[in-house]
């Protein structure tokens, strides 16, 4: 599925936000403190972007990409997705949501070792989307050749290089045809030429496929990909920045 | 389904060594509660076997009371013929029924002309009798396997006892209804090994002649001996007769028959019943064994990989399908040990075969125990180990699937 949804409104072209964020704030509570991770955070996010939340440590970029991914909840404030408001729903329909509409890409590549390259593509079709067979081995043969593992596909995991599994971790994450993929520090493993590779290659499905890309990173060489910066400090969002040009 | 078989399967062979440890604990245990279950349950078949097929039958009918004398032998607790008569007609009509064997038993005194001593006798007509109690003949060491008028078959201890030997004239002298005494001489025509239980040390006469000596114009009876077709519908044969001879009244409108299994009237009952309570305690260590070493390994599966349990339910994995995974895991486990464990537990058995294992037990001597597996024991012991091997994994599995995808994440 490629997300581009636009609409005409009173003879006006309008671009809907693939996510609203309204008023995000979430806190941490310990025994006798109240950590901010984020405070009063508002943005749009436009479908097929390459976006980038940047700051130092701790300033709440995988915290956001985390209410992003559904695999938290705000404190408070609003957060749609894909025309879903996201905040109210359920462990099971959190799960499903995810399953249907967004991509992860990991630090660690988080690769499944018993599974082979191919499989470890194929298990989100089998075991989230439950996607016809016929079906299944012609998206996973396109993304295969998109990040040029073909020939790598019945190797395991711990069988090939760290710049490797990314590759075939941004094959996982765009075989269900997502509208949207979170990467948290997709790059931190990698070394610099493997790190330019990976962005490039997810600029390239965004071009392909069409998906949205979010991405956190603290490295400033990788930033200046990004073709829109969101920064954050303290848990605030301090600036929108353009970055990259967006074809 | 295939798909969470695949990923469980690679799962468990991943830990190469601690599946094996795991499954070979099951296999192990599954093999001595087998062999365990076969040669005790041989053992029970065989000693029920001897009871029923040698002495008691599988079930008896008595005149209201006979029981609860029955050491004393009492004559006055006999059926009448008009009563017996009642019997035969209803175990005629009853299709469960193979054969059955009327007795009049009686005590008396047994002489050699030089000694004497006492003697329990049954009198029978022979070929009913075999073929109610087919073990019977097996059990005449010396002699000839049929019984004539004037003919009687003693103990071999008695014989021995009394250096009686095949061919001897011998005299029972017995004790009639009224008190009176009467005598009878006999020719020995077999000597009997002991068997252990009720009637194992008994003589055997003709019916008549047993009338004969206790002066009955028609023989009495004190008991009617069942064989069923099908040993295992025992207790709905008892329960049958027990409804039709219910119906039989005396003058006081109480009933005028008792039924009876084998296991009312012999004590083997209860160690029969302690095997069966071994059995069961063995099967508990099973259960011990499969639910302690599963639940350890798939407490270990699920905390070695929270992180890769977070990935999946990040990616959107259903919780439903994470338990699932760890679930068919154990499964798989319970069902590898299983069958490993029923393969050579059937091999262990047919060793034990082959060698032979001999015993003795009370009087008889030399016993070879042939232990068998029934398919039903196999089937019963590959269940309990796959349930509770399901089971075992069912408390990790749950917790793994209610992990927090982004706790799970951050695990190191």
């Amino acid at each position: 599925m490629i997300f581009s949804r636009k609409t005409m409104k009173k003879g006006r072209r309008q671009t809907v936000a693939l996510i609203k964020a309204q008023d995000i704030s979430k806190d941490y509570k310990t025994e006798d403190v109240v950590v901010h991770a984020l405070q009063d955070v508002d943005f749009e996010i436009e479908p097929a972007s390459f976006v980038s939340f940047v700051g130092p440590s701790g300033s709440g970029k995988t915290t956001i990409l985390n209410l992003i991914g559904c695999l938290d909840k705000p404190t408070a404030g609003n957060l749609r997705i894909a025309d879903t408001e996201v905040v109210g729903l359920g462990r099971k329909e959190s799960a499903a949501f995810r399953g249907k509409h967004l991509g992860f890409i990991f630090q660690d590549f988080n690769l499944i070792p018993v599974l082979t390259v191919y499989e470890n593509i194929e298990y989100p079709l089998i075991m989230v989307q439950n996607i016809a067979p016929q079906e299944r081995k012609e998206r996973i043969s396109r993304l295969l050749a998109a990040v040029d593992m073909t020939d790598q596909a019945h190797k395991y995991p711990h069988q090939i290089s760290g710049g490797q599994k990314q590759r075939v971790a941004v094959a996982r994450a765009l075989v269900t045809n997502p509208a949207l993929v979170l990467a948290d520090e997709p790059t931190a493993n990698l070394d610099s030429h493997t790190a330019y590779a990976v962005i490039g290659l997810m600029k390239k499905m965004r071009d392909d496929f069409g998906t949205t890309f979010i991405f956190s990173t603290h490295d400033t060489k990788i930033v200046g990909e990004a073709e829109v910066i969101f920064r954050l400090e303290d848990g605030r969002l301090i600036a929108k920045e353009k970055g990259g040009t967006k074809p | 389904m295939i798909n969470l078989f695949k990923i469980a399967i690679r799962n468990l062979i991943r830990y190469k060594r601690r599946t094996l440890l795991t499954a070979s604990l099951i296999t192990i245990g599954v093999v001595f509660v087998l062999v365990f279950v076969s040669i005790t349950g041989s053992f029970k078949a065989m000693m029920i076997g001897q009871i029923t097929d040698s002495m008691l039958g599988h079930l008896q009918i008595h005149r209201k009371g006979y029981v609860a004398s029955i050491d004393n032998l009492p004559l006055n607790l006999n059926m009448k013929p008009k009563a017996y008569t009642k019997i035969e007609t209803l175990l005629a009509a009853t299709p469960e029924v193979e054969a059955f064997s009327p007795r009049l038993k009686f005590g008396g005194m047994f002489s050699n002309f030089t000694e004497t001593t006492n003697i329990r006798l049954n009198g029978v007509y022979p070929e009913k009798e075999f073929q109610t109690v087919p073990l019977l003949t097996s059990r005449i060491s010396e002699g000839k396997k049929v019984l004539n008028r004037g003919e009687i078959m003693i103990p071999t201890l008695l014989a021995k006892g009394l250096k009686v030997k095949l061919g001897d004239t011998v005299v029972i002298v017995a004790t009639n209804a009224d008190g009176s005494v009467n005598g009878k001489q006999f020719i020995v025509s077999g000597i009997l090994e002991s068997a252990t239980g009720p009637g194992g040390r008994d003589g055997y006469v003709h019916i008549e002649d047993a009338a004969e000596i206790l002066r009955m114009s028609e023989a009495e009876i004190s008991e009617v001996a069942i064989r069923l077709k099908d040993f295992s519908s025992l207790p709905a044969a008892v329960r049958q007769l027990e409804n039709k001879a219910a119906g039989d009244v005396d003058k006081e409108g109480r009933p005028m028959f008792e039924v009876h299994s084998w296991e009312q009237l012999s004590p083997f009952f209860n160690i029969a019943r302690m095997i069966d309570v071994m059995t069961f305690f063995i099967k508990i260590m099973l259960i011990a064994i499969v639910l302690i070493s599963i639940m350890n390994v798939m407490i270990m599966a699920v905390y070695e990989r929270i992180r890769e349990i977070g990935t999946i339910a990040a990616i959107g994995t259903l919780p439903g399908k994470i338990r699932s995974m760890f679930i068919i895991e154990g499964l798989c486990l319970g069902v590898v040990g299983a069958i490993i464990g029923d393969f050579i537990g059937i091999a262990v058995v047919v060793i034990i075969n082959m060698i032979g294992i001999h015993f003795d037990f009370a009087q008889q001597k030399g016993m070879l125990l042939t232990a068998t597996l029934q398919p039903a024991d196999l089937l019963t012991i590959s269940v309990i180990v796959i349930v509770v091997a399901v089971a075992a994994s069912l408390q990790p599995a749950i917790k793994a699937s209610k992990m927090e995808p982004i706790e799970a994440l951050r695990h190191v």
